[in-house]
């Protein structure tokens, strides 16, 4: 046995990992017409429709309001607390040029310069984001 | 009687992929992560393989949230590489080895592992990219390939013992398979990396290189490592790595390592990557017994 068999202290866990999304069921299910909007941005017909008029193609999808305006906002760690999961909303970011490391790093508190050094310095520390509770 | 040879591990990182693509290898920032391949290149030109079972996970590209497989194995003639969002890599089309892949699909389901048959899907990255680091930019690529897709991204994925066990269920399948074919496995993604929220940038290599030496010999500790300790300690793509395990548990048990490398960065993650070679229990064994 590997991980606990009991489905509540197992996801409760994640809980505890700070600046962290998992994306469990929960969020799957929260975030599901978010994340299909995002994978319709996979045709490039899809793509030139949405840059045309973002709004109007966003409205086409039942998404909240708060997962609406997270996406005009590019506001990632919004749309990972709505429920958006990174992969499908690479989709959104590769829609708009960027690469991986210039979306992730506009989720930190760094600039993408500064991101980019701390990655080639050896990358963020492990040390003292391991565990909210535990503080190690 | 097909057999499995050897066991490969590594990171299937896209933005190695681009460097490949535009020739970007030989640059000062991506060199340092391209040379730990040269050895593997020349081996697998030697080596031969008939088959590479590749184990390694769909980044949204062929299941979006419609349909999740746990485990799924790719039966198809052949596999288109996939658009995702900037045009399809420029890279050969992936061909399949159906026979050997129905076969492993039934065997593993009569094995007790409930296996997804996927007869059309486009492959992504984090298939193609490994392709690439082991073979080079080629015409053709030299081997048939079984893609085996593994859900890592909506929890909760498969634990690491489940990966482990279905990779020895893959070698007893492998060991049934009546042509004589050189059959390697490989797994891919990893390693410590996170690409989400402010704890984004996550790198540990104590943690991996840990993770790497327990990857040689008879031990079977990493099997019994919780997500939980893949998240905190590996960032939160760092799950990526119970895939290794599904390479790992179809070597039998005991390996030996031929290759190794590990650099950071490239991009947000770590590269890793490993080269095994199952040891024969009775021949090593017979070793022990010459050299008393």
């Amino acid at each position: 046995m590997t991980t606990p068999r009991d489905i509540h202290a197992y996801l409760a866990e994640f809980e505890d990992i700070p600046g962290t999304r998992v994306f469990t069921a929960a969020r799957a299910r929260q975030g599901y017409h978010l994340n299909q909007f995002a994978m319709s941005l996979m045709k490039a017909e899809n793509r030139e429709t949405f840059k045309a008029n973002e709004r109007a193609y966003l409205d086409r999808w039942p998404m909240t309001e708060e997962q609406k305006q997270a996406v005009l906002d590019r506001d990632f760690n919004r749309c990972l607390e709505l429920g958006g999961n990174i992969y499908f909303l690479a989709k959104l970011f590769s829609t708009d040029g960027k690469s991986f490391a210039q979306a992730v790093s506009t989720m930190t508190d760094m600039s993408f310069e500064d991101y980019t050094a701390m990655m080639i310095a050896g990358g963020r520390s492990p040390v003292g984001v391991r565990s909210i509770k535990e503080k190690y | 009687m097909a057999r499995i040879t050897a066991g490969v591990a590594c990171s299937h990182i896209p933005a190695l992929g681009v460097a490949v693509d535009f020739e970007k290898t030989e640059e000062a920032y991506w060199k340092p992560a391209f040379t730990g391949f040269d050895w593997t290149r020349e081996w697998e030109k030697a080596e031969e393989p008939d088959v590479v079972i590749l184990v390694y996970n769909d980044h949204a590209t062929a299941f979006d949230m419609k349909f999740i497989p746990t485990f799924a194995i790719g039966c198809a003639e052949s596999f288109t590489p996939a658009d995702e969002g900037w045009g399809p890599r420029q890279v050969p089309v992936v061909e399949g080895h159906p026979d050997l892949a129905w076969h492993i699909a039934q065997s593993c389901i009569l094995d007790e592992f409930d296996m997804t048959i996927i007869n059309e899907m486009e492959v992504d990255h984090g298939l193609t990219v490994p392709l690439s680091m082991m073979f080079g930019k080629v015409d053709k690529w030299p081997c048939k390939v079984i893609p085996l897709a593994v859900n890592v991204v909506t929890y909760p994925p498969p634990s690491g013992n489940r990966c482990w066990a279905l990779g020895e269920a893959i070698r007893r399948a492998v060991e049934s398979y009546p042509e004589d074919l050189n059959v390697q496995v490989w797994g891919t993604g990893g390693m410590s990396h996170q690409l989400q929220g402010p704890r984004a940038g996550l790198i540990n290599k104590e943690w991996d290189n840990r993770f790497l030496d327990q990857l040689s010999g008879s031990t079977d500790a990493l099997r019994h490592i919780p997500h939980i300790e893949y998240l905190r300690e590996t960032g939160s793509e760092g799950i990526e790595m119970v895939m290794w395990l599904i390479m790992r548990g179809a070597m039998g048990k005991t390996t030996e390592q031929l290759h190794r490398h590990y650099h950071v960065p490239a991009s947000n993650t770590a590269v890793g990557h490993i080269v095994l070679r199952p040891v024969d229990e009775a021949s090593a064994a017979n070793d022990v017994g010459a050299a008393a």
